[in-house]
């Protein structure tokens, strides 16, 4: 493989696409290049400002109230609807703050020095779903990403995983702050007065199958019941009537609704108390095995080949197991891994890739950030919105559809569009594309019948449209 | 970006028509230059042997069968549901009457409508092989048609189409998939079409040209250009030709757009998501409608993971069925005569379980409803070897069992309505499980 395409690959496949004098940038060293991206502090944001999810939850409560006091006035209990002018006034005041922090997050993208750190943001964001579709969580997606992932990317696995489950928007996506030991303190009151509360074991599922240790690692349905008993009690400060306690926003365990006793999971026995005993599950879950491996799989498929190769695979797996999660360690054997330098523009790109690759490459300048921002539901990954714990799947076959590529098409020739005369095609493919530049694109760029159509056509080159 | 336009240009990509005779000039172009295997991707073949038309919609995350159809004369029923319980019909919360046995959860009026017309077939106590309760896996297995996940990257749809009657005259695409990608049940060879509507502005036929030939030496983007405006050509014809659908369906459009605004809050973070759910079935109306057009087309649905706050008579998933309701009442009317020649399935990867949660929903289980609607079902029925929710026969002791597997309700629609050999069906389309086929699902 030729420097250039080394460097091409670092910069787009590892990174989020050149801009202009990357390639020159990285030079002939892209593994320091990207190595050097893991040295030093979490990639945290230099722009301060944005509310931290205990002032965007708190800034709900008097909207939540007036909510409540408006369905007691009308007689009705907790689940008559609200006025209309009422309902709107949540999505209402939690839509602007979704919106700042999307914008926030693709200017971070388009203008990151560190752009292998940014992508890693993005890969645990979408390890660690939560979707705005779910209104709880509209608000807080982007606090979230901040508070929980972005601190963590280049700590300890254990580390991440406790401060994603432990996050208020977690906690709201997956329900947990719902689930009610069914023999706790709160539960037996309740059953006194003829109501049953109980598990909602969402939560409890999700890590073991998602977060974890990986669908087929063997556990069964009994072990997500005892880890959703483990769970309960987990949940956020604020609320209402007598459950009300706690700081808005922030983590609370609530002694009252955790199930007592011990809980056997996973052929292992917890006999800690209260909130001591999940956190001993999810140190234990950290350190399995199939974590390790589900962990590496993941990001092979993400950095390397929609089926990654096994070697690369065991690689990766077994620097988390032998760094006990240290995830630069990590990060340094999948840049160590041959197979990630083979086989130049394996995946297709995402909308998101390519809307982040098309962006750094003509350097969009902020002003144009909120169209771009609107393109990435016209693409069909709207930021912060997979709709599933799952996150956004991350094969080539899920992004290649016919209708999917037009759409890139047509938005790539509106664009060429606007910005033909300030962007010259020719002059621009090598320093994106480098050594992966082909001399099909080279000949239809040179043979466009104009400027405009020329950035078209870099802009659906295949060598472009993948990473 | 999105909503730029080019005042410069003399032909401003504009309204449905106007985009529709900017494709057809283009894709005459591609045919006169004739040869290329980009422009052969266009014949439409001109005579349909088999008219018969198939829709599979995959309702992701789950559906609760005992909400959809409860079995509200079942004697554990109500104590196993509480508060989710749906009355028996008659009663002011209750459900709508079937049977006798089971009812129909009241945000289904539609399909209560055509189950009355013998026009819908509800299968229950009905799952996947699947046995887990994973949603992704569920789903992977469901479009599959295999017994594990992950065994295939084929769907079972893709391998039926394949096997339509030799010179059955559908175009280039023997499937549809109404979205920005194919789901893994269309996936596989045979040439499938996606469709998602755009507010982007046209392409020139020149620029459009130059990429069809940069992509001519990549196979996988020359199949996808070549699918995407064929498919786009269909969708802006049927547009042009077509008002008439449209506007008949916006009676049931105005009826949604009420239903999805009582949804408030949800509705409210994505108000156009109703409208978009109409935009799709009227597209796939116009593929189906058409006599070269695709046989099958699939779609998807989402917001079924009812694990909180799920209510009842009047609850949440009362109200998103009342939504999706009025959009296969859209369909219905979008299709015009072509209803009678479709089969709709309608399936969920699984079932939930048979005891309301601790937090008024339920969390995933087994067994649950499948849908069969259109004109050329033998409906008017539910079909179904009930097991009872007493707790010696419920699945681990939390989910309804499942007694019929979905493979053989679909493997059955495929044969008699789609005409698929069963020698195809039993080695290719859903291989090597002996499962009896379900006679009679279909009306001669």
């Amino acid at each position: 493989m030729t420097v250039d395409v080394a460097a091409a690959i670092a910069a787009n496949r590892f990174g989020l696409g050149a801009r202009p004098g990357d390639l020159a940038a990285i030079g002939d060293d892209p593994r320091g290049w990207l190595r050097g991206q893991l040295a030093g502090a979490a990639p945290l944001w230099p722009t301060a400002g944005l509310p931290s999810t205990g002032q965007i939850l708190s800034g709900a409560e008097p909207i939540l109230r007036a909510r409540r006091e408006a369905r007691q006035a009308a007689g009705g209990g907790a689940s008559a609807p609200a006025s209309a002018e009422l309902a709107m006034r949540l999505p209402q005041y939690l839509r602007p703050l979704y919106v700042n922090d999307a914008r926030a997050r693709l200017s971070a993208a388009l203008l990151s020095e560190r752009p292998f750190a940014e992508r890693l943001v993005h890969f645990w964001s979408n390890h660690f779903a939560v979707s705005v579709d779910k209104l709880a969580v509209l608000g807080i997606a982007g606090s979230f990403e901040r508070e929980a992932i972005r601190p963590h990317v280049m700590g300890r696995f254990r580390e991440l995983l406790l401060a994603v489950e432990m996050h208020p928007a977690m906690l709201l996506y997956l329900d947990n702050q719902q689930s009610v030991g069914p023999n706790s303190p709160v539960a037996r009151r309740a059953a006194q007065r003829g109501r049953t509360l109980g598990l909602n074991e969402n939560l409890a599922r999700e890590i073991l199958e998602l977060h974890t240790l990986g669908v087929d690692a063997g556990y069964s349905q009994a072990d997500v019941t005892s880890f959703a008993k483990v769970l309960t009690g987990w949940s956020l400060g604020g609320g209402q009537g007598r459950l009300a306690s706690g700081p808005v926003g922030a983590f609370v365990f609530r002694p009252e609704v955790h199930e007592p006793g011990l809980q056997n999971l996973l052929s292992r026995r917890y006999a800690e108390a209260d909130q001591a005993q999940g956190m001993a599950v999810l140190a234990d879950l950290a350190a399995a095995p199939a974590t390790a491996r589900h962990i590496a799989t993941k990001l092979a498929r993400h950095f390397i080949a929609d089926e990654p190769p096994a070697a690369a695979i065991e690689r990766i797996a077994g620097a988390f197991e032998r760094s006990g999660g240290d995830l630069p360690a990590v990060y340094a054997a999948m840049i160590e891994s041959p197979e990630a330098w083979d086989g130049a523009s394996a995946k297709f790109k995402t909308p998101q890739d390519y809307l982040f690759s098309l962006g750094r490459g003509l350097a969009l300048p902020p002003e144009s950030e909120p169209r771009l921002l609107g393109a990435f539901e016209l693409l069909g990954q709207r930021t912060y919105a997979p709709g599933s714990p799952a996150g956004w799947p991350d094969r080539s076959s899920d992004w290649d559809g016919a209708s999917e590529l037009l759409k890139r098409i047509e938005l790539s020739d509106a664009v060429a569009q606007k910005l033909a005369d300030r962007r010259d095609a020719m002059q621009l493919a090598p320093q994106l594309l480098g050594g992966t530049f082909s001399a099909a694109t080279r000949e239809s760029i040179a043979r466009a019948a104009s400027p405009a159509q020329a950035l078209t056509l870099l802009l659906t080159a295949p060598e472009f449209l993948r990473r | 970006m999105p909503s730029h336009h080019r005042s410069s240009s003399p032909d401003v990509p504009g309204s449905q028509p106007q985009r529709l005779l900017r494709r057809r000039r283009f894709l005459q172009l591609g045919l006169a230059a004739g040869g290329s295997a980009f422009a052969v991707r266009y014949a439409f073949a001109a005579r349909a042997v088999t008219d018969a038309r198939f829709v599979f919609i995959n309702m992701r995350g789950a559906l609760d069968g005992l909400s959809a159809v409860p079995p509200y004369a079942d004697p554990d029923y109500a104590r196993l549901r509480e508060q989710l319980a749906l009355d028996a019909p008659g009663t002011a919360d209750g459900s709508l009457p079937l049977d006798g046995h089971f009812g129909l959860n009241p945000g289904l009026s539609f399909v209560r409508e055509a189950f009355d017309a013998r026009e819908a077939l509800i299968v229950h106590a009905v799952a996947t092989p699947y046995r887990e309760r994973s949603h992704f896996d569920g789903q992977d297995v469901l479009e599959s048609g295999l017994t594990r996940p992950h065994a295939t990257q084929i769907g079972w749809l893709n391998r039926a189409v394949a096997g339509l009657p030799a010179g059955a005259g559908h175009g280039a695409e023997l499937g549809v998939a109404l979205g920005q990608n194919v789901p893994l049940v269309l996936r596989g060879p045979a040439p499938i079409a996606s469709w998602s509507p755009s507010k982007l502005p046209a392409v020139d036929d020149d620029t459009m040209q130059r990429i069809a030939d940069r992509y001519a030496s990549d196979p996988l983007l020359s199949q996808r250009l070549g699918d995407a405006l064929a498919a786009d050509h269909i969708a802006a014809e049927s547009a042009a030709a077509g008002e008439e659908p449209a506007s008949t369906a916006s009676t049931a459009a105005a009826n949604m757009s009420a239903g999805a605004a009582a949804g408030a809050a949800g509705a409210a973070a994505n108000p156009a998501g109703a409208a978009r759910y109409l935009e799709t079935v009227r597209a796939a109306a116009g593929f189906l409608q058409r006599e070269d057009g695709p046989a099958v087309a699939v779609f998807d649905t989402t917001g079924w993971d009812t694990h909180f706050n799920e209510g009842g008579a009047q609850g949440q998933l009362t109200q998103r069925l009342r939504a999706f309701d009025g959009a296969l009442r859209a369909f219905k009317e979008s299709l015009g005569s072509t209803w009678s020649r479709t089969v709709v399935l309608i399936a969920t990867e699984f079932g939930r379980t048979a005891a309301a949660n601790g937090t008024r929903g339920t969390d995933h289980g087994t067994g649950t409803v499948a849908f069969l609607l259109g004109g050329a079902v033998h409906g008017g029925r539910v079909v179904c070897d009930w097991p009872g929710l007493s707790a010696r026969v419920l699945y681990e002791g939390r989910d309804l069992r499942a007694t019929t597997d979905l493979r053989s309700v679909t493997k059955s629609v495929l044969r008699d309505h789609l005409h698929i050999s069963p020698r195809r069906l039993d080695a290719e389309v859903f291989p090597a499980d002996n499962l009896p086929y379900i006679e009679d699902l279909i009306r001669v």
